[in-house]
């Protein structure tokens, strides 16, 4: 490892550390809230730092973005504040924090260097298929897209039904989205009074939309995908709602076309997959899309990217409607 | 073995800071807060292991010679979006739990129903007696 590379790992992890360690003796919630967004902000210069790009494009995005706005909504329905944890709940987290860790410490004796070229990992067949064969079937850079959207094409449709299927459970446990009607504004104020914030999350909102396409379309070539592209397309539609109100927000994206689009992407999915099988492949195989495999491959992952861009954004749209509905329906 | 394995050693402290936090906090959101930090452990530990000295990200150029592994990175983006729709899933019961009992604490929650269940079992006993007193 180079010097300047332990520097920065040492330095992140030690961060990355404290601020753990802080936000599990903060009562505060809203502070531990901020804090664990700072927390995933570092994890994904961390992820940087280990050439995982595309999982810190997600990180970033998922981390910093959707699940700190989340975390605060709900802060805000119910109370954020932590009572005092009793001596006596503090002996079985410790006895299970000294098995857990002991048991990983002796395990860890076993584990490869870090960053060793013949660890288990690298040698495995499969880095061969993923790094240089994917060149000559697939032909696109980017071998994390094409390690997701088509040689694990079905791993990845799994991990959408269930990002849908946590959708369906938000909704079945706060309700059905409320009409924008029955929505009264929160307060007698609103962000929007602000004309700064006004002006610019309007001015904005079309750079985040069109980066978000930017991402869902340039997958192929750097980092970037479906998942990153839906959760900025989400994270956009959250800046509307926060600044402009729920009202105005659902009025943008009605409730009907949000539950067509959160099936759509499924459908367009597995669609994908019983195109292929009737055009004579297999479930997801592209080459059959069209006269070329390579060109093929090409349709089919862009295909699935779109599908998953449409469902991660519909869905998680969903949710912050879900948990800013509840606060602001009049009862 | 410090300078080859301190940073799986730092991954696995983040874990474990993470379980303590579900195990021993009563708060709710407390708990599930530390679920993603035990989470974000795992991602790295997972990242780690595909990580190779030199390298840089898999992303395939003519000037670059040696990539870390892609496997581990598409497994863990997916987990991450698939954990950010769980902890919205957790984070909606934690609502209706508040809704329905006032408090996101553990502990209140364990003492009103053990509360109510010793109410609930005074009232059959009353009903009992006043059937046998007829």
């Amino acid at each position: 490892m180079s010097t300047t590379f332990t520097l920065i790992n040492v330095s992140l992890l030690a961060i990355l550390t404290a601020t753990a360690v802080t936000i599990t003796r903060l009562r505060a919630l809203y502070e531990a809230t901020m804090l664990a967004a700072l927390f995933s902000l570092v994890t994904a210069c961390l992820f940087v730092l280990l050439d995982a790009v595309d999982v810190a494009f997600t990180e970033a995005a998922v981390g910093v973005g959707i699940s700190t706005v989340l975390l605060l909504g709900v802060l805000a329905l119910t109370r954020s504040w932590e009572s005092v944890t009793p001596r006596r709940r503090r002996l079985p987290g410790a006895i299970a924090v000294l098995l857990v860790g002991g048991t990983l410490g002796y395990a860890s004796l076993d584990l490869p260097e870090f960053g060793s070229a013949d660890s288990p990992v690298q040698r495995h067949p499969v880095t061969e298929v993923y790094l240089h064969q994917s060149q000559e079937d697939i032909g696109i850079p980017n071998t994390v897209t094409s390690v997701l959207a088509s040689y694990r094409g079905l791993d990845t449709l799994g991990e959408l039904v269930v990002v849908f299927t946590a959708g369906l459970a938000v909704l079945s446990l706060l309700g059905p989205l409320a009409r924008p009607e029955q929505t009264r504004p929160t307060a007698d104020f609103h962000l929007a009074d602000y004309r700064v914030i006004r002006v610019v999350s309007g001015a904005l909102m079309p750079f985040i939309l069109l980066f978000a396409l930017y991402v869902l379309f340039h997958g192929d070539y750097g980092p970037g995908g479906g998942f990153q592209a839906g959760v900025i397309f989400a994270s956009g539609f959250v800046l509307y709602g926060l600044v402009f109100g729920l009202d105005r927000a659902q009025r943008v994206v009605p409730r009907a076309a949000l539950w067509f689009l959160v099936s759509l992407g499924l459908v367009l999915y597995v669609g994908l997959g019983i195109t292929t099988m009737l055009l004579g492949g297999s479930f997801l195989d592209y080459d059959v899309l069209a006269r070329h495999p390579e060109t093929g491959q090409h349709l089919g992952i862009q295909v699935v990217e779109t599908a998953i861009g449409i469902t991660v954004a519909s869905v998680m749209t969903t949710i912050f409607f879900g948990f800013a509905g509840r606060g602001v329906v009049s009862r | 073995m410090i300078a080859s394995h301190y940073v799986y050693w730092t991954f696995f402290a983040l874990m474990l800071i993470g379980l303590y936090v579900v195990i021993s906090h009563g708060n709710l959101l407390k708990k599930l807060i530390g679920l993603s930090l035990f989470q974000v452990g795992v991602f790295l530990f997972y990242i780690g292991l595909g990580k190779r000295d030199g390298g840089s990200a898999p992303i395939i150029s003519d000037d670059v010679e040696t990539y870390s592994h892609p496997l581990p990175q598409v497994l863990i983006l997916t987990a991450i979006v698939v954990g950010v729709a769980t902890l919205a899933v957790g984070l909606a019961l934690a609502v209706r739990i508040f809704e329905a009992y006032g408090t996101v604490e553990e502990d209140e929650v364990l003492e009103r129903d053990s509360a109510d269940r010793v109410a609930e079992h005074d009232r059959e006993r009353a009903a009992e007696h006043d059937g046998g007193g007829t």
